[in-house]
C-alpha cells in the first residue's frame, strides 16, 4: 500500500480482483466520479459496492416482500425496523449475521456479531432488552466443529452477559453442511427511549460531525468485502479482516448514546458497523442528500501510522458517527466525557454532495456520495433449478418400510439424542436470560417472552400503565425443507414463527430475516434465493407479518460448496396482557392433552428419516396457510379465555418429541389413550415423527373440557383427543410402548453436554 | 426509607434494583454514579448492584474498588449504615475489604445462569430476619465469578448455602464450587463493635430478579421487606 493517496495507482486484474470488483465495475466507477479513482477511493468503493453492503445481488428480489401493516413505523432502510404498539410503546427489531468472521475466529467473530447488532438498535435511541441467537453449524463429531461452536458460543455468551442484555431463545442445527461455513445470525429487540425515532440522515449544512466511541486501529481491515466472498483453505490468512469485541466499551456506549439522544441536539446518527467510516460517512451524507467533509488526523487512534486506506476501512467496533446540531457539541461531549468515551469532532456537513476526506492536509478522497451508496450495479440473474431437486422429487416414501411397533422407543431415543433435537441448555445456560427483569418464557420454549413493565413510559405523557404487556419472539428456520423446496420451506419457516407466537397468546406483528445464502453468481443458488424469497413475501403477506429490515449473507460456501439455503426468521409478537402468557411446558397431572390441526400422512424432509437413511430427502410437509392461520388464532383465542395451561408448536421431531419436550421442564409423564391407530391412510412413522404443519399440542384441566371443546368446534378448528398428563411414565398401550420419563429426559439432557465434552 | 444504588461503569443490574425498590416496594431510591464523593444525606442503605464494573479487566470488581464514591460507602458501613452487594456487588465488596475473601472463577470455568435452592442459615440478620432459619428458597444465578473462597470465615458469618430441593447441602447443588456450598455472607463484628448485628451482605444469586410471581419466583421479597422492617423497627421509616 502506497503512504500517498494520489499517487498513480496501477489499474489492473490482479488488483481488481483483489478488491473484488470486475472491470465492467471499475469503467461505472469511473463514469460515475469523472475521474480514475485513487487508492482509498477505489477500496471504498470495493467495500461499498460488496454484496454485504450493496446487496447488489439481492436488491431486486428483496424489493418483493411486504414492508407495511398498521404497526409498522420504520421499514427496510434504516439501521433496524421499528414498530408502534400504542401507549408509546415502539420496539426496534432487527437480525443480523457474522458467519465469516466466525469460522475464522469463532469467539470474535460471534461476539462481534452480537455487538453490531445492539449498535443498530440503540442508535435508533431504542434501549436493547433482549437477544436471541440463531446457530448452525457442523457435524458435532468433528472436533473443528466442536471448538468452532463452543466458541461461538462463549463469544455470544461474553458479550451479551457484559452488556446486560438477556439472551430470551434461539435455535441451533446441526448438519455437515455447515462443516466449514457455520452460521451465526444474532437478533435484538430495543424499546423506544426517545420520542422521536434517531434516524441516519445527514442535514444542516455547516453541523459538525461527531465521532464517538472506541478508537480506531487496525482490526476488522475490509472486513465487508471478506464477507462478501466465499471461504477457501486461505481464508485463515483473512484473521486480520475479524473485528475485536470488547462489550464494557459497548455497555459505555449504549449508556452515552441515549443520554445524548434524549437531549435533542443529534440530528442524526449512524453506527460504523460493516465498511466503517466509509459506509457512516457516505451513507449519512447519501441519504440526507448533502455532503460530508472529515479529518483524519482528528479521528481518535490506537496505534500510529494508520494510512488513510486503514482509516477508510477499518471496522474497529464500538464506534459511532453523529450529525449534531451547531452550537450544541460540548453538550454531547460533556455527556461522553461523563462515560470515558472520546467524543471528537473530525468534521462537517457540506453541500457539495460529496463525501470529502483530507489526511495531512491533501484531500485523499473527494467523490459523490451517491455514487458509493445508491450506484453500485445490480444483479438480476438467471436462476436455474437445482437437479437434486428433480432427484429428490422422484423419492418414493412408500419405498421406506414403515415403523414397527418394537422400534419406536429404539428411535425415540436415537431422536433424542440428534444434537438437533435434544435440549438446548448446555448454550443458554452460559447466557444471561434474565437480567433486566422482564424474561417471562425463558429459553427452551416455543418462544422467548419478555414483559413491558408498568413504567416503562414513566417519564413520557403515557404515564404508568394499567396492565403489564409482553413481547414474544422466536427465531425460526429449517433449512432441509429449505433445502429440498426452497419456496415451501421458506413459507414454513414464517409459519412455525407464527405458531411460536402464537403458542405463548401473542399476536404475530413483523419480522426480519437474515437470508443466509450461498454463491448467487451460480444460478442454482440464486433459484434457491429467488424462490425463498418468493415463500417469504407469501407467507408474510397471508400472516400480515411483513418485513421490517434483515439482512443477506452470500458466498456461504466452503472450498467450492455452498451450504443449504438458511433463511432464518425473527418474528415479533405482541400480548396486552402478559399475565395470560402460556408457556410449553405440561403443568398439571390428570389434564387432558389435545392436538390442534390435522394428522397427515408426512415423513419427508423429517428428521427421522434423516436418521434412518442417513440423507435429508423426501418431499416436504404441505402448507395450508387457511388452516395454519386457523389453528394460530384458535390457540390465541384459548389462551385468551384462559382455558389451557400449556401450549407447543409441532415441529421438528413430530409428535412424540414435541409431547416429550412439554413433558420434561416438570419431569410429568402422558399416557396417549386416545392416540388415533395407524392405518393403510396414516403410516405409524407419520403418526408419531412425521413433521407435519399447523399442529400445536395443547393442555388443560378436565374441568374446562367441555369449554374448550365447544369453542374449537365454534372456530371451525380441526383437533382430537390424544391422551392425558399422568405421573413418572409415558405410554401408549395401543402401541405397546411405556417409558419412565427420567430416563428419556437423561437422554435428552446430557447429549450436547456428552458430545461437546 | 431511602436506598441509594449505586452505578459504576459497566454496572448493569442498577435499573433492575431502582426497579423492584422503587415499584414493587415503593420506597425512596437515589441513584448515586461511582464519580460522586459523597452519599446522599440520610441514606439508610446502599444498594451495589450486579454487572460488569470496568468489564470484568484484572478481576471481578477490583478496578471499581478504587472508585471516589468508596470511602463515603467504607464509612457508611462502618458507622452501621447497611450495604448489600449482589453478585458484582459483592465481589466489589470483597475487593474494598469489607467482607472477607474473594471470589474465584467458577469451578466449571464457564459463566452459568440458571436458578438454584439456597438455605438461609441464619436469619437473625437485617437483610434475613423475615426468613424462617433453614427456609430453602429459590433464586436465579448468573455470574463467571462466584467460587466463594476465604481463609477464615466464622460459622455465624454464613447466610446462604447452596442446597437441594429438599435443603441437602451437596456438591451437585453446588453450582461454582464455592466453598462450603456459600452463596451469600456478612461481616464479622469485632468484640468491641457497637453494632448489635451484621450490617454488610454480599450474596451471589439476585434477590432482585425474585420478587414478582410474573417472573417465576417471589423468594427474594423477603430479603427486602428484611430491610425494609429493620428501618421501622428502628424507627426510621
Amino acid at each position: 500500500m502506497t503512504v500517498l493517496a494520489n499517487q498513480r495507482l496501477e489499474i489492473n486484474d490482479a488488483l481488481l480482483a483483489k478488491l473484488k470488483l470486475t472491470c465492467e465495475e471499475y469503467k461505472k466507477i469511473v463514469d460515475l466520479i469523472g475521474k480514475k479513482p485513487n487508492e482509498v477511493e477505489l477500496h471504498m468503493f470495493s467495500v461499498m459496492w460488496s454484496e454485504h453492503c450493496a446487496y447488489k445481488n439481492s436488491k431486486p428480489l428483496l424489493r418483493t416482500l411486504p414492508t407495511k401493516n398498521k404497526f409498522v413505523v420504520v421499514g427496510p432502510g434504516e439501521n433496524a425496523g421499528v414498530i408502534d404498539l400504542g401507549d408509546g410503546i415502539k420496539v426496534a427489531f432487527k437480525i443480523e449475521s457474522h458467519n465469516r468472521p466466525t469460522a475464522i475466529e469463532p469467539f470474535q467473530g460471534a461476539t462481534t456479531g452480537v455487538g453490531g447488532i445492539l449498535r443498530d438498535i440503540f442508535t435508533m435511541g431504542a434501549r436493547p432488552v433482549a437477544i436471541l441467537d440463531s446457530l448452525r453449524f457442523g457435524d458435532l463429531n468433528i472436533a473443528r466443529t466442536k471448538y468452532l461452536f463452543s466458541g461461538a458460543v462463549g463469544g455470544i455468551s461474553h458479550y451479551g452477559n457484559c452488556t446486560g442484555i438477556p439472551n430470551i431463545g434461539g435455535e441451533a442445527y446441526f448438519y455437515p453442511t455447515y462443516n466449514e461455513n457455520p452460521l451465526v445470525n444474532a437478533m435484538c429487540i430495543g424499546i423506544m427511549e426517545t420520542d422521536s425515532i434517531v434516524k441516519s440522515a445527514a442535514s444542516g449544512i455547516g453541523n459538525p460531525v461527531l465521532y464517538v466511541g472506541s478508537k480506531t486501529g487496525r482490526d476488522g481491515i475490509g472486513g465487508a468485502s471478506f464477507a462478501s466472498s466465499g471461504l477457501t483453505e486461505k481464508s485463515h490468512e483473512d484473521r486480520p479482516a475479524v473485528q475485536v469485541g470488547d462489550p464494557f466499551t459497548e455497555k459505555l456506549l449504549i449508556e452515552a448514546c441515549l443520554e445524548a439522544f434524549k437531549t435533542g441536539y443529534i440530528v442524526a446518527a449512524q453506527d460504523m458497523g460493516a465498511a466503517g467510516l466509509t459506509c457512516s460517512t457516505s451513507e449519512m451524507a447519501a441519504k440526507g442528500k448533502v455532503g460530508i467533509e472529515i479529518d483524519l488526523d482528528k479521528v481518535p487512534i490506537r496505534t500510529d501510522l494508520l494510512l488513510p486506506v486503514e482509516y477508510m476501512i477499518s471496522e474497529s467496533q464500538e464506534r459511532m458517527l453523529f450529525v449534531v446540531k451547531k452550537g450544541y457539541e460540548k453538550d454531547i461531549t460533556k455527556i461522553f466525557d461523563k462515560w470515558g468515551l472520546d467524543s471528537v469532532q473530525i468534521g462537517q456537513i457540506t453541500d457539495t454532495k460529496n463525501v470529502v476526506v483530507s489526511y495531512k492536509g491533501e484531500i485523499v478522497v473527494d467523490v459523490p456520495a451517491d455514487a458509493l451508496v445508491s450506484q453500485a450495479p445490480e444483479y438480476k440473474r438467471e436462476g436455474i433449478e437445482p437437479s437434486y431437486i428433480s432427484k429428490n422429487r422422484q423419492f418414493n416414501e412408500s419405498e421406506i418400510p414403515d415403523l414397527k411397533q418394537e422400534d419406536i422407543l429404539p428411535t425415540l431415543h436415537k431422536l433424542l439424542e440428534s444434537p438437533n433435537i435434544c435440549s438446548k441448555k448446555w448454550i443458554y445456560r452460559k447466557y444471561d436470560h434474565q437480567v433486566q427483569t422482564n424474561t417471562v418464557i425463558k429459553p427452551g420454549g416455543a418462544a422467548g417472552l419478555i414483559r413491558l413493565k408498568r413504567c416503562i413510559a414513566r417519564d413520557t405523557k403515557y404515564g404508568i400503565r394499567n396492565t403489564e404487556t409482553g413481547l414474544a419472539v422466536p427465531l425460526d428456520g429449517n433449512s432441509a425443507y429449505v433445502y429440498l423446496n426452497p419456496y415451501l420451506g421458506s413459507m414454513i419457516a414464517v409459519a412455525e414463527a407464527a405458531r411460536n407466537v402464537s403458542c405463548t397468546g401473542a399476536l404475530p406483528i413483523a419480522i426480519t430475516n437474515n437470508l443466509n445464502f450461498g454463491n448467487p453468481e451460480k444460478p442454482e443458488i440464486y433459484w434457491q434465493l429467488s424462490e425463498s424469497v418468493r415463500g417469504i413475501k407469501d407467507a408474510c403477506t397471508a400472516l400480515d407479518t411483513p418485513v421490517t429490515g434483515g439482512n443477506v449473507s452470500l458466498y456461504n460456501e466452503g472450498s467450492g460448496v455452498d451450504i443449504w439455503p438458511t433463511p432464518v426468521i425473527g418474528m415479533v409478537g405482541y400480548l396486552e396482557d402478559v399475565s395470560l402468557a402460556v408457556g410449553s411446558s405440561f403443568k398439571t397431572c390428570g389434564d387432558v392433552i389435545l392436538l390442534l390441526g390435522e394428522q397427515k400422512n408426512e415423513i419427508g424432509a423429517s428428521e427421522y428419516l434423516y436418521l434412518k437413511t442417513g440423507k435429508i430427502q423426501g418431499k416436504v410437509p404441505e402448507l395450508d396457510i387457511r388452516l395454519e392461520k386457523n389453528v394460530q388464532s384458535s390457540v390465541r383465542e384459548l389462551i385468551k379465555r384462559k382455558l389451557i395451561n400449556s401450549a407447543n408448536d409441532c415441529s421438528i421431531g413430530g409428535l412424540l418429541v414435541t409431547l416429550l419436550e412439554s413433558a420434561f421442564p416438570n419431569a410429568l409423564g402422558f399416557t396417549l389413550s386416545k392416540l388415533q391407530a395407524p392405518s393403510s391412510k396414516l403410516r405409524l412413522d407419520a403418526l408419531l415423527f412425521g413433521e407435519t404443519q399447523s399442529r400445536i399440542i395443547v393442555s388443560f384441566s378436565k374441568e374446562k373440557g367441555q369449554e374448550v371443546e365447544n369453542l374449537l368446534k365454534e372456530l371451525n378448528c380441526p383437533y382430537q383427543k390424544i391422551g392425558s398428563i399422568q405421573e413418572k411414565f409415558i405410554e401408549a398401550k395401543s402401541l405397546g410402548i411405556k417409558a419412565p420419563i427420567n430416563e428419556l429426559k437423561e437422554i435428552w439432557q446430557e447429549t450436547l453436554s456428552i458430545k461437546l465434552s | 426509607m431511602k436506598f441509594a444504588v449505586v452505578i459504576f461503569p459497566g454496572s448493569n443490574c442498577d435499573r433492575d434494583c431502582t426497579y423492584v425498590l422503587k415499584d414493587v416496594f415503593k420506597q425512596e431510591v437515589v441513584e448515586i454514579f461511582h464519580t460522586e464523593k459523597e452519599l446522599s444525606k440520610e441514606t439508610d442503605c446502599v444498594v451495589l448492584p450486579g454487572g460488569f464494573t470496568y468489564g470484568d479487566y484484572l478481576r471481578a470488581g477490583s478496578i471499581a474498588g478504587f472508585s471516589k464514591i468508596i470511602p463515603a460507602i467504607k464509612d457508611f458501613a462502618n458507622k452501621g449504615g447497611l450495604v448489600i452487594g449482589i453478585c458484582n456487588g459483592f465481589q466489589i465488596l470483597c475487593e474494598i475489604g469489607l467482607l472477607p475473601g474473594a471470589l474465584a472463577k467458577n469451578k466449571s470455568l464457564s459463566f452459568v445462569c440458571d436458578e438454584v435452592y439456597l438455605k438461609v442459615v441464619n436469619n437473625k440478620t437485617p437483610f434475613t430476619s423475615l426468613y424462617k432459619k433453614d427456609e430453602i428458597i429459590r433464586l436465579p444465578i448468573a455470574h463467571g465469578d462466584g467460587r466463594y473462597t476465604a481463609n477464615n470465615v466464622d460459622e455465624s458469618q454464613i447466610i446462604f448455602k447452596y442446597c437441594d430441593k429438599d435443603g441437602n447441602i451437596t456438591e451437585d447443588s453446588n453450582p461454582n464450587g464455592s466453598m462450603l456450598n456459600i452463596a451469600g455472607i456478612t461481616n464479622s463484628l469485632s468484640p468491641n463493635s457497637y453494632l448489635l448485628t451484621s450490617n454488610i451482605l454480599g450474596l451471589m444469586p439476585h434477590p432482585e430478579r425474585a420478587c414478582e410471581s410474573i417472573l417465576g419466583s417471589k423468594d427474594g421479597k423477603k430479603l427486602f421487606e428484611s430491610i425494609i422492617n429493620t428501618q421501622v423497627l428502628a424507627g426510621k421509616n
